[in-house]
């Protein structure tokens, strides 16, 4: 197990380091980033005096083990507009992120696992066809324009619900589901294809054979089996949610993570834009180090086959 | 001409005619998908002849924000309606459908050509080679796919062909990971075993033995792509980074309505959606076709 997560560490460090590089690589790609932050018509000795006050004219391995070492120390380097660490805004930003979220987790759940037991019990019928097309239209109604529509509907037309901002839970509704609304999807796409393999299994067919009622035996001894990669995947979503909810989160006027990201991409703001998806990554590499030990853990043949 | 000269032609028909037969053409078409996608091609094909205005110009004398001919106030002058600059929304949205398109498409054969040659090579050639590209996919999976896309796009700059370049960076990794896995059951095949005693160089067992068996999880997956890189490509001209204005894209449309939703403008919201949400539901219905047709192991899932 030991040399099983030194292994997995290792993994994750060379990712990370390789992340690092690629983003370091794209933001110097085309030039230099202060010539695309630039205001149009600023004076060359200005623009001189911004790169000698980022360092960005010395060499670039100098401004690489620069950027790492910011990395490290887990300041990912200042924000241009807000002057300060962009890990204090990170991390500032993320408790809202966090409530959008885990409020679209809620949803996906309630739709994508119902859902994808009941398609996988009644492989076939009308339910599943039903839930064939939640999946299809999970996938093919982007949620940013869900969120719009939702708008439209509910606070133009209906007046039910407040368009955007922070508050109670009339105010998180709507970015949820539109937040939710693909992620429930892929939720019961594998909740169906994983119910229906514990189904098949022999055990299963024992519980039946000894006359348990069927709902006992899809309640109490598929469905547990079956959350197992469910419960992983939402776990992994989660992550992925808190990062890259910007369209969503500019949208409804949330101010989470995404917006940020958005509003360092328009004040021209590249150390923040830099550092959130360093960040970003940073936190998806940990989850999924996080998810392989777990395993492992649980299971003993992940661990020792190579 | 000579029968010599026919020989390799005949067979050629035959090779072809076994492909359709394969995919049984002609028997039980995808009805729904191709009721969509062939308008949509069409209609983007042939956007300058069907569009009733320059969609990029206001009409002259209409005013701004007109609703759809149905709706009280609306004419038959603009059936969709008309935006901020008074421009006709039928006729960008018909624009709109070639930046999709040609985004979709060209994004996902970006995307397909690196992920299946980087694939290839990773589980062909191994050791260093496969540690290498390996390491990088899993580097670029870890960002969530619309982040570095955004990340990207700001940092290269906005134009609908930056664009196709950019979803391609981002959407190769599924590729590479999945035709590496292929490749590397592949490689143990006696006729590639074979090709390497009969002394064929890597290059010819990767092209002729390697890729024509990969082709088939390469289309499946293109089929699935060709959706996400529309929603995503609608998503950077949502957010500004995409196709710049005034290029009409079915995004920068939904951008440009968004102000006007609390005022119940619906017209600038609904219809560029809808055109996004058909295609994307069409390719991944095709999608599915294409899978339960060219893998037979996937036909009962």
């Amino acid at each position: 197990m030991a040399q099983f997560m030194i292994r997995r560490t290792l993994y994750a460090l060379v990712t990370l380091c390789i992340l690092s590089l690629t983003i370091f690589t794209v933001v110097r790609l085309t030039g230099d980033p202060v010539t695309l932050m630039a205001e149009p018509g600023a004076q060359e000795a200005d623009l001189a005096l911004v790169r000698k006050e980022w360092g960005l004219d010395r060499p670039w391995p100098v401004q690489y083990a620069d950027f790492v070492k910011n990395v490290v120390t887990g300041e990912l380097g200042e924000s241009f507009n807000y002057e300060m660490p962009v890990s204090t805004l990170y991390f500032q930003r993320l408790p809202n992120s966090l409530e959008l979220a885990l409020a679209a987790t809620l949803i996906s759940f309630l739709i994508g696992i119902p859902a994808g037991i009941l398609s996988a019990v009644r492989v076939n019928s009308a339910w599943d066809h039903v839930g064939k097309t939640i999946a299809l239209l999970g996938l093919s109604i982007p949620g940013f324009w869900l969120g719009l529509v939702m708008i439209l509907v509910f606070s133009v037309w209906l007046e039910w619900l407040p368009t955007s901002g922070q508050g109670g839970w009339r105010n998180l509704v709507m970015p949820a589901v539109a937040l939710g609304w693909y992620f429930a999807a892929s939720l019961l796409r594998l909740t169906r294809s994983s119910m229906l393999e514990v189904l098949r299994s022999e055990y299963i067919k024992l519980a039946r054979l000894k006359g348990l009622p069927a709902f006992v035996v899809i309640a109490q001894h598929a469905f547990k089996n079956a959350l197992i990669p469910v419960l992983t995947l939402a776990g992994v979503n989660l992550v992925v949610m808190l990062n890259a909810a910007v369209i969503i989160e500019v949208i409804f006027a949330w101010p989470g993570i995404g917006r940020l990201l958005f509003e360092g991409i328009f004040q021209r703001d590249f150390p923040l834009v830099q550092g959130i998806v360093m960040l970003a990554g940073m936190m998806i590499v940990l989850i999924n180090l996080i998810v392989d030990v777990l395993y492992a853990y649980i299971d003993p043949r992940i661990r020792l086959t190579r | 001409m000579s029968i010599t000269t026919l020989q390799p032609t005949r067979s050629a028909v035959r090779t072809i005619s076994a492909g359709l037969n394969r995919l049984r053409i002609g028997r039980d078409w995808p009805l729904l998908p191709l009721a969509i996608l062939v308008p949509f091609v069409l209609i983007a094909a042939f956007a300058n002849v069907i569009a009733p205005y320059d969609p990029t110009e206001p009409i002259p004398g209409a005013k701004i924000f007109e609703p759809p001919f149905w709706a009280p106030g609306g004419s038959m002058r603009a059936l969709l309606g008309t935006d901020y600059q008074s421009r006709d929304v039928l006729s960008r949205l018909i624009f709109g459908s070639r930046v999709s398109l040609i985004v979709g498409v060209t994004g996902t054969l970006v995307a397909g050509s690196i992920g299946t040659t980087l694939g290839m090579l990773a589980g062909y050639v191994g050791g260093w080679v496969d540690q290498l590209i390996m390491r990088v996919t899993d580097a670029w999976l870890a960002l969530p796919a619309i982040v570095f896309a955004i990340f990207l796009a700001t940092m290269v700059g906005p134009s609908m062909w930056n664009i196709v370049i950019i979803l391609g960076a981002v959407y190769w990794t599924r590729y590479a990971r999945v035709i590496r896995g292929e490749v590397l059951s592949l490689r143990e095949r006696e006729f590639v075993k074979l090709a390497e005693i009969a002394g064929a160089s890597r290059t010819r067992i990767i092209l002729r033995h390697i890729l024509p068996n990969v082709m088939n999880s390469t289309m499946v997956l293109a089929s699935l792509t060709i959706g996400v890189v529309i929603i995503a490509e609608a998503s950077l001209s949502f957010l500004g980074v995409g196709v710049p204005p005034p290029q009409p894209a079915w995004g920068s449309m939904l951008a440009d309505g968004r102000s006007m939703l609390m005022v119940g403008d619906w017209w600038l919201t609904i219809f560029p959606g809808l055109g996004i949400m058909l295609v994307v539901l069409a390719t991944q219905l095709l999608g599915d076709w294409l899978r339960i047709r060219l893998d037979p192991q996937q036909r009962n899932l």
